[in-house]
């Protein structure tokens, strides 16, 4: 069973956890275009990469954030939920050591 | 059975990117009802090697919306008569499908279905619980007492077919009017000037070409980017099993959308089951044992006695997925650039249809009738085609 590393439970089976998509941030409503709106709303990055993504601990019920290489299937970082408010670093900042996917 | 090409041409009259059943059909039909033949099929893997080959072969048309009744039913309509068309046995059987209901809002989407369905003409009844067990009376009616079936869609015209043969039958087709298709060729970039299409890049060289056509699946999004084109389209694994070969027992298909299953018999006696998508996005076809665990459980809450069975082998595909579950299909806003995508995992069904419509799209350069409810702009305009009623079972 595939493990996922929990910033407040430590390591607990992947099937404890529910998978929010990925963290999007949200354009201001009242400035952004129908466009953008829509983008918004519907237009998902289908392509696989690194990407920062919402999980959840339902036992817990407790929201993080992992950022995951969907390709390999590779939890590369989990970060606590306060993290995305702060601003997230670009998710491609690999360190030197880790194999390109 | 298909011509071998040495190289490829510099120019074609429309280039097909995926060599399954989708993109298949679609020169097919080009070639012989609208008399375009100089088309390249470029295929990255081998001929019916993706989604094509990997689906449980069901093909029905009980849908919920009016958009995708009738486009399901002329597909049926068309894998009547495909075997004869391509003189090619396809295996095609009616078996009759049964959608289970074990609750009273799932018995209530049944009726809904079944009415609409009746008013454009599709065979589906809704029918009681000793229905189902009368047509399989190896049930356990009541699955163990966890959700007694109340009853069910029954939908006649239900029936599935050898999924391989279908790829092999349109390539035939395609390949004898003098379509090329080009297997281990991968598009690598797509031109676009000015805003319409004028070529492909290939690790076989470069390819001029006015129309282009996208029949990739789960490697949709991957395309797209080449052309700077944003859609909902996201990408989850679809798993599927099949068990050893037993006596035949079980003529219907099965789908129960509360227990996550769905499964027929082949020919050989094999049961082949899928469950739900896998429920996070992965670009991979890996298998996991959380799968087979999970169906199975729900498996012998169906039917117990196959306690004993053994499960064969077990499978994966990426299913292109969209958030009313209808597929994105015709013109794009690249000229040129047409769409056959969002099949997430209910694609196999309409194989002839796509064919059909795709390639009357591409021939006129605009979108067949029967294809505007499912076209990229719904969304600009926030008219989705709400087909997740009619999902196969609840993802």
């Amino acid at each position: 069973m595939k493990i996922l590393v929990c910033p407040l439970n430590g390591p607990r089976p992947v099937s404890e956890f529910a998978y929010g998509g990925e963290v999007r941030i949200m354009p201001d409503p009242d400035t952004c275009s129908d466009a953008d709106w829509t983008a918004y709303v519907f237009n998902r990055s289908g392509s696989p990469g690194h990407k920062y993504e919402w999980w959840c601990h339902i036992a817990s019920g407790y929201w993080f954030v992992v950022l995951r290489d969907t390709l390999r299937d590779v939890v590369l970082k989990t970060l606590p939920a306060d993290s995305v408010r702060a601003g997230l670093p670009p998710p491609d900042a690999r360190s030197p050591s880790e194999p390109a996917p | 059975m298909f011509t071998q090409h040495a190289a490829l041409k510099p120019a074609y009259d429309v280039v097909i990117i995926g060599a399954g059943g989708h993109g298949l059909a679609a020169a097919y039909y080009l070639a012989r009802d609208h008399g375009v033949r100089n088309i390249a099929v470029l295929e990255k893997g081998y001929i019916g090697g993706g989604n094509t080959g990997r689906n449980t072969t069901i093909i029905r048309s009980n849908y919920l919306t009016p958009e995708g009744v009738k486009f399901y039913d002329e597909s049926v309509r068309l894998w009547q008569d495909l075997s004869a068309d391509f003189d090619l046995n396809l295996f095609y059987s009616t078996r009759g499908h049964f959608t289970l209901a074990h609750t009273d809002s799932a018995m209530r989407t049944m009726r809904w279905r079944a009415e609409v369905n009746k008013h454009f003409g599709v065979r589906s009844e809704a029918v009681d619980a000793a229905f189902v067990k009368q047509a399989i009376p190896m049930i356990d009616i009541d699955c163990g007492g966890h959700a007694p079936i109340l009853g069910a869609l029954y939908h006649e015209p239900g029936a599935i077919a050898r999924h391989d043969a279908v790829a092999w039958g349109y390539g035939r087709g395609a390949d004898r009017r003098g379509v090329e298709i080009h297997q281990q060729t991968e598009v690598t970039g797509i031109r676009v000037e000015h805003g319409r299409v004028v070529g492909v890049d290939t690790t076989r060289g470069a390819i001029a070409a006015p129309k282009v056509l996208c029949a990739v699946a789960g490697f949709t999004p991957r395309v797209l980017d080449m052309v700077g084109l944003s859609t909902p389209i996201y990408i989850h694994p679809l798993q599927a099993m099949v068990s050893e070969p037993v006596k035949a027992w079980l003529d219907p298909i099965i789908v129960s959308g509360s227990l996550h299953v769905y499964v027929s018999q082949t020919a050989r006696g094999e049961l082949v089951m899928g469950a739900s998508l896998d429920p996070y996005e992965l670009h991979q076809t890996r298998s996991t044992l959380d799968f087979v665990e999970g169906l199975s459980a729900n498996m012998l809450d169906l039917f117990p006695f196959l306690g004993e069975v053994k499960v064969n082998r077990q499978w994966a595909g990426l299913s292109d997925m969209t958030p009313d579950f209808a597929p994105i299909m015709g013109v794009t806003p690249i000229e040129g650039f047409y769409l056959d995508a969002g099949w997430g995992t209910w694609g196999f069904k309409a194989t002839p249809v796509c064919g059909k419509t795709m390639s009357h799209t591409v021939a006129t350069g605009r979108n067949h009738p029967l294809i505007e409810g499912f076209s990229i702009d719904r969304f600009a305009r926030y008219q989705l085609t709400g087909e997740k009623g009619a999902a196969s079972v609840g993802h």
